[in-house]
């Protein structure tokens, strides 16, 4: 398999269509890719199907799952709209500013995006839990719920951002200054407008992952029905009762907005690498 | 006097950018300051423009002190040599910048801009998006939006340099043009001789840090002040510790007397020139002369032959400051 | 005549600096830190107590084996497989070339609840659409170690291929062609200049497939069933022992794998000449 999937042709490709060496390969990986992917999220959607518009109705406004639901989306659209701040600021300190230190930061902010999310709930819950050092605890509450989000979903507007900003030719910021604008001015019409798609791409990651996350809350939030529990908790759940359907079915919806997620985001780079 | 630079000096860490660098600039002239790269030409202009700042000195704009003052509030127009366009911004929006910056008002500022866009011949691309541009359309757009705000002094960063030879050609002729239309106090920055002496009214050559000489192109060239000076503006070519420009010594088959004997080493035909390597007294020595005078002369190579510096030719002693023909990249700021 | 602005601002400088500095590191201390510091302030409480103690008790030196075990076999799957997907990517046009390439991204946005459930829905023994038939050829791979391994797989995909797609673009074919001109087969070309060329975004993508694969929770939660001992990783002990009011073995085994984590995304920091992942 190795072999195959791994194999060059032997004639050098002029156009780069396809030979038989990397259409085999082509094969094997999306063989590969379906198995693990593909084919299990199809599974997903067809089963969200099986019990007809009624079934996905019945199952969508559950009380306890519409609250789900709604928490979820309305804590994830909170934690995006403040990692677009905070995102933003921070990959412009990273960029603009020189410290001691700075590297450390590097790390930091790459921590969220290692770390174990059942760790992650942990690490929140020694500082914001019951035994919190600073007398601050906010377990099995939706603040909790917003601080594991925002724990998690810290790298994304930041990396996203930081390259294109890294990018920024700063001789267009002088230009500005030069014909008169301030630093403010400078920053709001010449630098902004060419950061907004790493941000909305950044953005739009930092939305998906928010309403996806599992692990972090399981500990920290209680998971109560129908105030701390996330739409990932109710799809456990229906699994755990055997119900799949229903699972499906809520399954399926956070699906879909992972796949908007992705298409937008693809759309979104597409327009950056054309700017230039 | 529109622009005075007094005791500037400049550093960055331990390179030593600009050394106690004076120098005045006539209003609604258009000065060139000359120099090879990393030679401290840029730094100047920027000093001046407001986007670096001297670590000791004055510059006078008009009269004002503008040593501390930001780059928003000196006037100047600021040409870069990448365009610097405002990428998700219109040719007109990029024209209208600084007046909208200003506050005027939305007829005056179109009207301004009509008027702009005709001068640089951009009218018909008032709406596109500067990539859609040509990099000598983006130049003189920049320009454009440079002479909108109506600056006092108008600065350019090596505008060409990113442009092919053609368009560059053309654009140092069109700027030239463009002055004599516009009057606006002008500095360009270049490294191209040639560029200088064709457009400059004045010019100022920098090397290392400090200015070498200042005058009109006629007076650099024919009056060199120093040896650098002369082999940056033009061939020169060393005899007897002298240096001298190769089209001025004269070749003869007999001793005319205070001439140096040397023997033909390479003979090459280029147009109408003729260019005649000898070697005298073991150093190698560049004579250029027409092809009708070399014919005249009937030497070949091997040959031995008379050289030395037709009567009033400028002469400079060498130093061993000259400009040789491959110049390695300096990599510190220019 | 204008007025004079006698400022003098330094190069670079602009106004609220230090405050933007103390506003970004402040929030970074107070989210991530500040509370990641205190799970190795609570682990060595005692010393080192907590983790013998940890590490003493038998099932969760398993769960740290297995869970080991299958970061290890997700990170070469996903080498041999992101390599090889990202050749093809990059230097193949073939229809659907760009859906693809959009899709491989997938996996980076779905919850790893809804991995869990695709899974069991697609390789469970009574009705899902290949687990029958699996089953019949006597192969499981519910509660047992291919579906642990599969849904690590699924969520660290994305990762090899992200990090040499990219670089396969950027250095273009020109070595790889002169290398045939010079008489190279696929073979040689292959293994003597491609592989070296991306040899770096290789270990960079094993690093960051490692430290996911490590730490996958939800989706192995669903895949697994938790059966202590046998297919319950380390992520999945820390759960548990919490739950089961044995905190201080739950702190531990976070500490390992917070240790791992954090020393995978120092060791790619410092062997990257810019530092971002």
């Amino acid at each position: 398999m190795t072999a195959t999937s791994l194999a060059r042709s032997r004639r050098a490709p002029r156009t780069g269509a396809l030979t038989l060496g990397s259409g085999l390969g082509l094969g094997v990986g999306m063989i590969w890719f379906s198995l693990i992917v593909l084919i299990p999220l199809s599974a997903v959607v067809v089963k969200a199907q099986s019990g007809g518009w009624d079934g996905y109705w019945h199952t969508i406004t559950n009380p306890q799952t519409w609250a789900a639901i709604k928490l979820t989306v309305v804590q994830s659209l909170l934690v995006t709209l403040v990692n677009i701040v905070m995102g933003t600021l921070i990959a412009w300190v990273l960029v603009r500013d020189h410290f001691f230190g700075k590297r450390a930061v590097e790390v930091v902010i790459d921590i969220p995006f290692a770390l174990p999310t059942i760790v992650a709930g942990l690490v929140l819950l020694a500082l914001y839990g019951p035994r919190s050092p600073i007398g601050v605890n906010i377990a099995n509450t939706q603040k909790a719920v917003f601080l594991a989000l925002a724990f998690v979903t810290v790298p994304f507007v930041v990396r996203t951002v930081q390259p294109v900003l890294e990018q920024l030719d700063e001789e267009v910021e002088e230009a500005a200054m030069s014909l008169g604008a301030s630093k403010f001015t400078t920053f709001r019409r010449i630098v902004l407008p060419s950061l907004a798609p790493a941000i909305g791409a950044g953005a739009a990651l930092s939305f998906a992952r928010a309403i996806s996350e599992y692990g972090s809350l399981v500990l920290l939030s209680g998971n109560l029905a129908m105030r701390t529990e996330v739409t990932s908790v109710r799809i456990l759940t229906y699994v755990e009762n055997g119900n799949t359907a229903a699972a499906a079915v809520v399954a399926s919806t956070l699906l879909l907005i992972s796949l908007i997620v992705i298409v937008l985001v693809d759309v979104i780079q597409r327009r950056i690498a054309r700017r230039d | 006097m529109s622009i005075q630079v007094r005791g500037v000096n400049k550093r960055f860490g331990d390179f030593v950018a600009l050394d106690n660098v004076s120098v005045n600039i006539p209003s609604g002239s258009l000065t060139a300051l000359l120099g090879p790269s990393g030679g401290g030409k840029s730094t100047l202009l920027r000093i001046i423009a407001g986007l670096e700042f001297a670590d000791t000195g004055v510059v006078e704009i008009e009269g004002l002190d503008a040593t501390n003052l930001p780059p928003q509030k000196r006037n100047v127009g600021f040409v870069f040599q990448h365009y610097a366009a405002f990428k998700h911004m219109s040719v007109a929006r990029n024209v209208a910048f600084g007046l909208e910056i200003r506050k005027r008002p939305k007829a005056e500022v179109r009207a301004r801009v009509d008027e702009l866009l005709a001068l640089v011949h951009l009218s018909q691309f008032a709406g596109r998006l500067p990539s859609q541009l040509s990099g000598g359309q983006r130049q003189r757009m920049a320009l454009a939006r440079a002479l909108a705000v109506e600056p006092t002094v108008l600065l350019l960063d090596e505008p060409f340099g990113a442009l092919d030879a053609k368009v560059r050609k053309e654009l140092r002729d069109w700027l030239r043009r463009l002055h004599d239309e516009v009057h606006v106090t002008t500095v360009l920055v270049t490294h191209d001789q040639d560029e200088a002496l064709e457009v400059a009214d004045e010019i100022v050559v920098i090397n290392e840090g400090r200015i070498e000489q200042i005058g009109t192109p006629d007076q650099l060239y024919d009056e060199p002040a120093n040896d650098f000076v002369m082999s940056f503006l033009g061939p020169v070519t060393r005899l007897g510790g002298e240096l001298v420009r190769p089209h001025d010594l004269d070749l003869s088959t007999s001793d005319p007397g205070g001439a140096q004997l040397g023997t033909i080493t390479r003979v090459s035909r280029v147009g109408f020139e003729v260019r005649v390597d000898l070697e005298v007294a073991d150093e190698p020595v560049l004579v250029t002369l027409t092809r009708t005078h070399y014919n005249g002369l009937g030497l070949e190579v091997g040959d031995a032959a008379w050289v030395r510096p037709a009567v009033g030719a400028p002469t400079v002693i060498s130093t061993g400051r000259e400009v040789r023909a491959e110049e390695p990249v300096s990599a510190h700021p220019s | 005549m204008t007025e004079y602005v006698t400022v003098k601002p330094r190069r670079g400088a602009w106004p609220m600096r230090y405050l933007f500095r103390f506003i970004a590191v402040a929030y970074l201390f107070m989210l991530v830190a500040w509370p990641v510091s205190l799970v190795a302030k609570n682990t060595f409480a005692d010393g080192w107590s907590s983790m013998r103690k940890a590490l003493a008790d038998p099932l969760v030196t398993s769960s740290l084996r297995l869970t080991v075990y299958v970061a290890v076999v997700a990170v070469i799957l996903n080498l041999v497989f992101g390599v090889g997907i990202s050749l093809i990517l990059v230097r193949r046009r073939f229809p659907g070339r760009r859906v693809l390439s959009a899709l491989i991204d997938l996996p980076l946005a779905v919850s790893p609840v809804v991995v869990g459930l695709a899974l069991v829905l697609t390789y469970n023994r009574r009705d899902g659409w290949l687990g029958t038939t699996l089953e019949d050829h006597g192969f499981q791979v519910l509660f047992a170690n291919p579906g642990i391994i599969m849904a690590t797989v699924f969520v660290s995909l994305p990762l090899m291929i992200r990090e040499v797609a990219p670089v396969l673009e950027e250095i273009g074919t020109d070595q790889e062609q002169a290398a045939r001109s010079l008489g190279a087969n696929s073979r040689q070309t292959f293994l003597r200049i491609t592989l070296p060329s991306i040899k770096w975004a290789v270990v960079y993508g094993g690093v960051l497939s490692l430290a996911r694969a490590l730490g996958e929770f939800g989706a192995v939660k669903i895949v697994a069933g938790n059966v202590a001992g046998r297919t319950q990783t380390a992520p999945l002990i820390v759960e548990q022992r919490y739950q089961d009011f044995q905190q201080n073995t739950a702190y531990a085994t976070s500490f390992i794998l917070a240790f791992v984590a954090v020393a995978c995304i120092v060791v790619v920091s410092i062997i990257r000449p810019k530092g971002n992942l």
